[in-house]
């Protein structure tokens, strides 16, 4: 086990440079932070079940059923998410995490179920309205919008624009200051999200990480309490995945919730401090990622429950073992009268 | 050849009537379709209903003018809420199906033999436009550079263009704003909008209603212009008519429709007069064309104009390349 090797060194060893200072320890710093501590500590005495309840939730689901036909794609009883913590939401493919995530956030009707955002249902309520309320989503397939320039993509975000009402927009005298407002906003945002040289460009002629990157920041531009990220690193490439860790990381430290599905566990590992697990369209497990990792429900789920089991173990092997014998005696029979012929 | 005639003509027909009435559909369009992204197949209806809703109210119900045109406007609001209510939370071809299906049983209505007492029947209605003629301050023909307009199509251009002017300001005034901004954003993804905590059914619905509107406008000067309305005007052809129009220009700018209602009627003109001469002289022989099959024959060559423009300029005269470039990514 890699990670107890440090223990397990006698205590003589000489110091590293890391170790005596001279260096900062870069994981260190990156991965204990005030917000995560504190997010840790809340979460450090919630039991390591499915439906676990936790003491400060922001988002309360209970009941949440989506059928598509025969197909019951989701089907989850109950969970809560900590309020200020990176929750991270993960399971096979097809286990409905993203059809969940379209039921939270109104993109979606369930068939049953209801869910609570600040103690305030939310069950039912338009997607529109969701945003509004301070829950803003990502999608796994960036919808940044390609013919509008990057500056105007995050002027989009700002909500209470009175120029968004029809008939202030055609006299600027209404919307002229609060639009320069949301305009040193948004440059605030592109800046930290290094995208601030390029605000004149169409969204469309970004790569594939930098429209990730306009997306969250033009979600961060509603001003959301919770934010949704599904699957913020599908298609990135790897040079920009730590830049855009640090943003998600960064979310927590301004104060937000964020639960994001992901597929990459490396990454999951690194940031969340809470991880649920769907599979068949059921919350199978929860915990922290190391404890979630070593479950063998999760285990099963992604690899099968006889995932470790020989397929020739067991009656299988017994019985093939005693067709071979079988096929053995029988040539050997065969084999033996042949040669006492020619005797 | 009568070289003069034809280029004179051509060039009248830049600044004509049908020029005004198809820019004013074609600016509706441009909000809809050019700026929001909605597919409206019927154009048609709302110049239509805005036609008979000023015609009927002054000739069937004997109502003062000004009346007929409000009645005009509340026609096409009521037709826009009917059209997008059902189909604008639906997928954008819905919206295409609904509003080309209902612009042919407007049509069919207003022509009915049952109906003929109020609309007039396929022969349609006239005389309601005195009370537009009689505010005509012109009394004498008109000089503008070398064209010469009488007392009435003077009056028509006059407020035509204005309107056309008007019209082009407040989609110019709309479309710099942050209301511009979410329905150009709801042209590209709609969902997207909806994650930032806009209502997009209602601003897609708003959209409907102006675009409506601005058609209304060229409804208005289509039934002034030849002081009746025939049901048959406003077949689906007026809303394929805008439509290349719109493209023609440019979808999604300001002066596109204007320029392109001015292109295509130019050419259509330009091709009428030459095929014409062309056939007088002898120059095309009688058995490949005759001057009656000329009528046809210039919707071909301008067809075969548009689609060489489509294949060459894809994104209009005003358009920019950058934005069809961004598509094939």
């Amino acid at each position: 086990m890699p990670a107890d090797m440090p223990d397990e060194l006698p205590d003589d060893t000489p110091l590293t440079r890391q170790e005596a200072g001279e260096i900062p320890v870069l994981t260190e710093l990156e991965t204990t932070t005030p917000r995560k501590e504190e997010a840790l500590r809340a979460l450090a005495d919630v039991p390591h079940e499915p439906g676990s309840p936790k003491p400060d939730t922001i988002l309360v689901a209970d009941n949440v059923v989506r059928r598509f036909g025969g197909l019951t794609a989701v089907d989850v009883g109950h969970v809560e998410i900590q309020r200020g913590s990176i929750t991270a939401l993960i399971g096979p493919n097809g286990a409905g995490k993203t059809t969940f995530f379209n039921l939270l956030t109104g993109f979606d009707r369930p068939d049953s179920g209801s869910w609570t955002f600040n103690g305030k249902s939310l069950s039912g309520m338009a997607a529109y309205k969701v945003a509004r309320g301070g829950m803003v989503r990502t999608f796994q397939l960036t919808k940044a919008l390609a013919k509008l320039t990057v500056i105007e993509n995050m002027r989009l975000g700002a909500v209470g624009q009175r120029g968004e009402s029809l008939w202030r927009a055609m006299f600027p005298g209404f919307w002229r200051s609060q639009e320069n407002d949301i305009t040193g906003r948004a440059h605030e945002l592109l800046g930290r999200f290094k995208l601030d040289t390029k605000h004149d460009d169409f969204a469309g002629s970004l790569s594939g990480g930098q429209r990730k990157l306009l997306e969250m920041a033009r979600a961060l531009m509603v001003e959301p309490e919770m934010v949704m990220l599904d699957e913020p690193m599908a298609g990135v490439n790897p040079a920009l995945t730590q830049s855009l860790l640090g943003h998600v990381k960064d979310l927590r430290e301004q104060g937000m919730t964020v639960l994001f599905v992901e597929h990459d566990m490396d990454m999951v590992r690194d940031i969340s401090d809470w991880v649920l697990v769907m599979a068949y369209g059921k919350l199978i497990s929860e915990g922290p990622p190391d404890t979630v990792m070593a479950d063998t429900r999760v285990i099963d789920a992604y690899l099968g429950a006889h995932h470790d089991q020989s397929l020739l173990e067991g009656d299988v092997e017994a019985q093939i073992q005693q067709e071979v014998a079988a096929e053995l005696a029988a040539e050997h029979g065969e084999a033996v009268p042949a040669q006492e012929e020619e005797r | 050849m009568d070289w003069s005639n034809i280029l004179g003509d051509a060039s009248r027909a830049l600044i004509g009537s049908e020029t005004v009435v198809f820019a004013l559909a074609a600016i509706g369009l441009n909000v809809q379709f050019g700026y929001t992204g909605l597919l409206n197949f019927g154009q048609a209806a709302f110049l239509a209903v805005a036609a008979y809703g000023l015609a009927t109210t002054v000739v069937t119900f004997g109502l003062p003018f000004w009346i007929g045109i409000l009645v005009g406007f509340a026609g096409v609001i009521v037709l826009a809420v009917l059209l997008g209510v059902p189909t604008l939370r639906l997928r954008a071809d819905y919206l295409a199906i609904v509003t080309i299906a209902a612009s042919e049983i407007i049509r069919l209505i207003f022509r009915s033999v049952t109906l003929r007492e109020t609309f007039g029947g396929s022969g349609g209605i006239s005389g309601f436009s005195n009370d537009f003629y009689a505010l005509n301050p012109y009394d004498d023909r008109v000089g503008l550079g070398p064209f010469e307009f009488g007392p009435r199509d003077a009056w028509v251009l006059t407020v035509g263009w204005v309107l056309v002017i008007l019209a082009c300001l407040i989609v110019w005034a709309l479309m710099r704003s942050p209301w511009g901004r979410v329905i150009k954003a709801i042209r590209e993804d709609e969902d997207a909008v909806r994650s930032l905590g806009k209502n997009v059914y209602s601003y897609k619905m708003q959209s409907l209603i102006i675009g409506g509107l601005l058609g209304a406008l060229g409804g208005f000067i289509f039934a002034l212009a030849q002081a009746a309305v025939q049901p048959d005007l406003y077949s689906p052809n007026l809303t394929f008519f805008a439509y290349t129009i719109l493209i023609l220009g440019g979808a999604g700018r300001v002066l596109g429709p204007v320029v392109g209602a001015m292109i295509f009627w130019c050419l259509l003109q330009l091709t009428a007069g030459l095929l014409e001469g062309l056939v007088r002289t002898g120059a095309i022989p009688t058995w490949l064309m005759q001057s009656n099959d000329v009528g046809a024959v210039r919707f071909m060559l301008v067809g075969i104009a548009l689609l060489l423009l489509l294949v060459f300029r894809p994104q209009g005269i005003f358009g920019d390349k950058r934005e069809i470039a961004l598509d094939a990514r």
